[in-house]
């Protein structure tokens, strides 16, 4: 299996982090960075990366299960992940999580019929002094209120 | 490369580790060297071992994520004639609910923290370092990278540091969620490619830690701190707080407050006066009820026992602790029974499974709190949510458990009646026999 070039590059850098014989540690952020290209951890991904460290394919499972980031089910366009812990709950953030469902028509853990969202409410993300905080994929938006996830759906909507 | 700031700064504040921050460019290896960056190291490099160790104890600086232990110490317990590669880890995995200061530091300036890995590696003979960054901080290792990559063509990474033959070479590394991954085992399995489980200690990281080797393993706050403390000196920095509790702290006000931020207040400043005059008060004019001191691992505090200072030595005499700096207020229109639920809620998602007191009793204290906060739990469930908590307490392989139990028995007990008034009547004295709880 072939990834793109700057995946390839990203994979080297990550590899030559460590010393000779340590390539393995290198395991979870290429998991990572590889689901960002491919959008999931398809069983192809699993084996291509496993078998470039040389682990065995059940424990790079083991490692997929256990990140809450990695996933095996396929993600919309746009991963909408609403932080609903307690800095973020004391300012509506579980009222902003119900508007979302609403206005996307899914529940968390789902993707829209044509594949541009899906929902996940999230543990916190760091963002606890300007909430209710989320990140769509890797951007945060700060200080949210139903109006202003309105406009930011509307955006991505609208998105090529 | 100038990060906006994402609240006003306080008149309060005495800023030692975010002066920079607000300065143009402030993400620049050239800001950096401009208002004296890199001088620590500097002088560091004409130090030896011993006295780099000796200024950081003398400074009374103990770590900022959240276990509060001295930093000077916890390098001196890396064995200096080891023959094994040693490694300077920076624990950037910020996951502690109410805490949004690493990530601050790292964003408006990076070279900080590095001059800070720099130094700790000057102490204890480490030629490489790591930087252990949580998955959604992805656009702070594009500017770490950055930083990374300008101070080696600056010369103050390599195979030749600045020309003394020094070598150090730093990486970042990303995680992927885990909240587990902040504690400091844990950390180090998944900075090794693996599930993040705790180990069993001893041994400790600073012995035993990567891959086995002496590794020096901090908070991203407690790194940033070092640069200031050898240029200024160890008991210069001790000074600005208060007796074993040196330094300032990055404080994150968060919750319903009038002006929610980020801080930097001197050790031992005042929980009233941080929340009334640096955050501007509760807002809409309405009444303090609780605060959470130190992130949601933390034993809240009532309105009335707030008058104190937040220092480490004096929030665990409250009976709680300072841990990392997350203040969470709340004023008197919050739920307590639906916070404890969200914190349960917050542990049980997080344990790593391993030990069956905290896999098991996170489980059953989220849910019997739920069947709390529904109104459809035995009154004898109240009890059985403090038992289940001091069965969890002290009995894990790491702090997770504890994490839990402490701060939902403090609700629990100190906001008791909030919880008896969502109790089932008890007026139907059928048996229910269908309830999954046994008492």
């Amino acid at each position: 299996m072939r990834f793109s070039e700057q995946l390839e590059a990203k994979f080297n850098q990550l590899i030559s982090a460590f010393p000779p014989g340590r390539e393995r540690a290198a395991l979870v952020p290429m998991l990572l960075y590889a689901q960002d290209e491919v959008g999931h951890l398809t069983p192809e991904v699993i084996q291509e990366i496993a078998g470039r460290l040389r682990v065995p394919v059940h424990e790079v499972d083991e490692v997929v299960s256990y990140y809450s980031m990695l996933t095996r089910k396929p993600r919309g366009r746009y991963h909408i992940q609403i932080c609903t812990n307690i800095s973020c709950m004391l300012l509506g953030a579980e009222q902003l999580l119900e508007h979302a469902k609403q206005r996307l028509g899914i529940d968390c853990g789902e993707v829209t019929p044509d594949g541009r969202f899906s929902l996940e409410e999230v543990e916190c993300i760091g963002a606890c002094c300007w909430g209710p905080a989320i990140q769509v994929n890797y951007d945060y938006h700060h200080w949210m209120t139903p109006e202003k996830l309105d406009r930011l759906l509307e955006e991505l909507r609208k998105a090529q | 490369m100038s990060p906006r700031l994402y609240n006003e700064p306080s008149p309060l504040e005495v800023k030692i580790l975010t002066r920079r921050f607000g300065l143009p460019n402030s993400q620049s290896i050239d800001t950096y060297l401009a208002t004296g960056g890199y001088e620590a190291f500097r002088k560091a490099l004409e130090m030896t071992p011993e006295e780099i160790i000796e200024e950081v104890k003398a400074s009374n600086l103990r770590g900022r994520g959240g276990a509060g232990f001295p930093t000077g110490m916890k390098w001196g317990f890396v064995p200096r004639e080891s023959p094994l590669p040693k490694y300077v880890v920076v624990n950037a995995d910020e996951g502690e609910p109410g805490t949004c200061k690493d990530r601050l530091l790292m964003e408006h300036d990076p070279h900080q923290l590095l001059e800070g890995m720099l130094i700790a590696a000057r102490a204890v003979g480490a030629e490489r370092g790591y930087i252990y960054i949580r998955g959604e901080y992805r656009y702070l290792i594009e500017i770490l990278d950055r930083a990374i990559g300008e101070a080696y063509e600056r010369g103050f990474l390599g195979d030749n540091i600045l020309g003394t033959g020094m070598r150090f070479h730093v990486y970042t590394h990303s995680g992927a969620g885990s909240y587990e991954c902040g504690e400091e085992s844990a950390l180090l399995e998944s900075l090794e490619g693996k599930r993040g489980v705790p180990r069993i200690r001893p041994p400790f990281p600073a012995t035993a830690g990567l891959f086995q080797c002496p590794t020096v393993l901090n908070n991203v706050e407690t790194f940033c701190a070092i640069p200031a403390i050898i240029r200024d000196g160890g008991k210069a920095f001790a000074a600005l707080g208060t007796p074993r509790n040196g330094g300032t702290r990055l404080f994150c006000i968060s919750g319903h407050v009038n002006r929610p931020g980020v801080y930097e207040l001197p050790m031992g400043f005042n929980l009233l006066r941080m929340i009334h005059e640096v955050a501007g008060g509760v807002r809409d004019g309405r009444k303090l009820k609780a605060v959470i001191p130190g992130g949601s691992s933390c034993p809240v505090l009532k309105a009335e026992e707030c008058d104190l200072p937040m220092d480490f030595d004096s929030v665990a005499q409250a009976g709680s602790m300072l841990g990392s700096g997350g203040v969470v207020v709340m004023d008197e229109t919050t739920d307590m029974v639906r916070v404890a639920v969200r914190i349960a809620k917050f542990y049980q998602h997080e344990s790593c499974g391993w030990c069956v007191p905290c896999r098991e009793g996170t489980t059953w204290l989220r849910h019997l709190l739920t069947r709390i906060d529904q109104g459809i739990a035995k009154p004898s469930e109240l009890d059985l949510v403090v038992e289940i908590c001091n069965n969890m307490l002290g009995r894990t392989f790491c702090p997770l458990g504890d994490a839990a139990a402490m701060p939902i028995r403090s609700f629990v007990m100190k906001f008791r009646e909030e919880f008896e008034a969502r109790l089932r009547r008890p007026m139907v004295a059928v048996p229910d026999p269908d309830s999954l709880v046994v008492s």
